[in-house]
């Protein structure tokens, strides 16, 4: 390396080779460049100290800080927990029926439930809680089970047919043209009654015969003029809001198939305090009724009593 | 000093020398970064409950995985706030220690599914398989209509169970042996007397809402509702497990 000699025009010195005549200058690296490097060398011994980083036997090395992914998460909820602290002991030891005696807590109430609805109700129920064809609008006064904040609450916490929840509400539909409790023409009739007390048709021959039918096999569930009951979570049929359809192709399949909605028991994901949050939303959508006047001591029993 | 930047050019011309010394240090980088992950506890954490897929859900495992539902779905949930509140608790290493090959990212065009067993009903997965704009309007998502239609053909499950127990999941002899029978049985209340017998805790019902036919819809939803749901990590006792790892 003995030929390295200083390059006339740039004055910088080459690294000492040559290919047919062509030579290499040996340009230094830029100042701010190889300090950037060496400061890169010191942070990752500093980080190497501070942090978790060697591999041992069991574990790697704790770090000076004891920082965990884990532990960070724990703060993290733990301080979102504290901020929420005193709302959510408050609401924890108010019934949900008593919510409403408390104007704030109650907002309060609706902003969490706002929150969790976001979370999990919105893929059946929809984002501005509209429903969709079979998961109901929770926005109208068009209930199954009951739209007071009790009842709501009983259907968040043990759900709707759903199994693995000894509480939760029952109720079937027989399959009246599958298992052949009627034929298919008696079928069409049944569905041209509906059609008449939902004021979509005028009273023809079918819908005549269809009464009769209504009378002897649906009027149990779902009242002689089809006014529904809520014990069973039997819809109105003499309104013009329908959960799965109200054309003759839809009701005929739901006469002929029924049909059996399922709604998960929210008591076994979510923490109490979060089904009162969503109830008191739920019930603020605007269909939410007041409480029955009965029996006010013993709301929870009642609901559960009228599940049955 | 000019000695040792000089040195690097005996290096530079000796390609079989680069080639090696170039592997070893590849190598130690290896070694410092995987090998651990074997030994140190918190890869190998231990919980109760995870038990093998039974063989309706693996079979809907491996339509999950023909029909790419992982190029849009995680099924790792990480330890950030964020995370925990909206999918739940976070992943434990060991709820994927029968998954192969595991279902872990971080890219979710979708959401993150390692929890999504029961927080949906089974006509919600079913409709909002076949439609998924009809539950959620905002969704991108394909729709799958055509697993209602067909029929569950995953040839031989005793034999994908037993390529799985050569991997080191533990089947028992009787699990492979009955594989095929489970399969059916699963999703056939009325007759899981046996199916029950040797998978205690798996759900069993008709998922898809047709009793009638045994459809790739079925193993899906029953792969579905189960994810998550084996490791009770909010129980008391797991809670107090984890309580005593550092930093919490």
């Amino acid at each position: 390396m003995a030929d390295k000699r200083i390059d006339e025009p740039t004055g910088v010195e080459t690294v000492g080779h040559e290919w047919d005549g062509i030579e290499e200058l040996n340009t230094p690296l830029p100042r701010w460049w190889l300090w950037t490097f060496y400061a890169t060398i010191v942070f990752a011994i500093g980080y190497v100290v501070v942090y978790p980083a060697i591999p041992g036997r069991h574990a790697a090395t704790a770090g000076t800080l004891g920082w965990t992914s884990r532990g960070a998460l724990d703060k993290d909820l733990k301080a979102a927990d504290a901020a929420r602290a005193q709302t959510r002991a408050a609401i924890a030891a108010t019934p949900v029926e008593k919510l409403a005696d408390n104007p704030q807590l109650l907002r309060a109430a609706i902003e969490g439930g706002a929150a969790a609805f976001k979370q999990n109700c919105v893929q059946c129920h929809g984002a501005g809680a509209a429903g969709s064809k079979g998961y109901p609008n929770l926005n109208d006064d068009d209930w199954l089970w009951g739209g007071d904040i009790a009842t709501i609450h009983q259907t968040l916490e043990h759900g709707i047919r759903y199994p693995g929840d000894e509480q939760t509400r029952v109720s079937q539909m027989p399959a009246f043209g599958k298992d052949g409790i009627l034929t298919a023409a008696q079928v069409q009739d049944v569905v041209s009654h509906v059609r008449v007390i939902s004021g979509q048709d005028k009273p023809n021959a079918s819908s005549t015969r269809g009464a009769q039918i209504f009378a002897d096999n649906c009027s149990v569930c779902h009242g002689a003029n089809g006014e529904g009951n809520r014990t069973v979570g039997a819809p109105r049929l003499n309104d013009k809001i329908w959960l799965y359809g109200g054309d003759r192709a839809t009701l005929t399949q739901t006469v002929t198939y029924a049909r059996q909605g399922v709604m998960p028991a929210w008591g076994q994901r979510l923490d109490p305090v979060t089904i009162k949050m969503l109830a008191a939303y739920v019930h603020s959508r605007g269909g939410g009724e007041a409480l029955p006047p009965a029996a006010p001591a013993a709301p929870a029993t009642a609901a559960v009593a009228q599940a049955r | 000093m000019s000695s040792i930047v000089e040195r690097h050019k005996t290096l530079e011309r000796n390609v079989t020398l680069l080639a090696v010394l170039a592997f070893a240090a590849v190598t130690i980088g290896g070694i410092v970064e995987i090998a651990p992950l074997f030994w140190i506890d918190n890869t190998i954490e231990k919980v109760e409950g995870m038990r093998p897929y039974t063989p309706l859900e693996q079979a809907g495992r491996d339509i999950y995985v023909r029909e790419g539902c992982y190029v849009c779905h995680s099924q790792m949930i990480r330890p950030f706030r964020d995370e925990t509140e909206r999918y739940g608790h976070y992943s434990l290493a060991a709820e994927s220690m029968y998954d192969h090959p595991f279902q872990w990212g971080s890219k979710r065009t979708g959401p993150d599914l390692a929890r999504v067993g029961g927080k949906y009903s089974d006509e919600w997965h079913v409709q909002h398989l076949k439609d998924p704009r009809s539950v959620v309007p905002e969704s991108i998502m394909p729709t799958y209509q055509f697993l209602a239609g067909r029929p569950l053909n995953q040839g031989d499950m005793t034999a994908e169970l037993q390529t799985l127990y050569t991997t080191g999941v533990p089947y028992t002899k009787d699990q492979i042996a009955k594989a095929n029978d489970d399969l059916k049985a699963q999703a056939d209340p009325e007759n899981a007397t046996e199916f029950k017998k040797r998978w205690p805790k798996a759900q069993v019902r008709d998922f898809d809402g047709d009793p009638t036919k045994l459809t790739e819809m079925d193993a899906l939803v029953a792969y579905l509702q189960m994810l998550g749901t084996l490791v009770d990590v909010n129980a008391p006792a797991a809670q107090e497990d984890l309580a005593k790892e550092k930093g919490r």
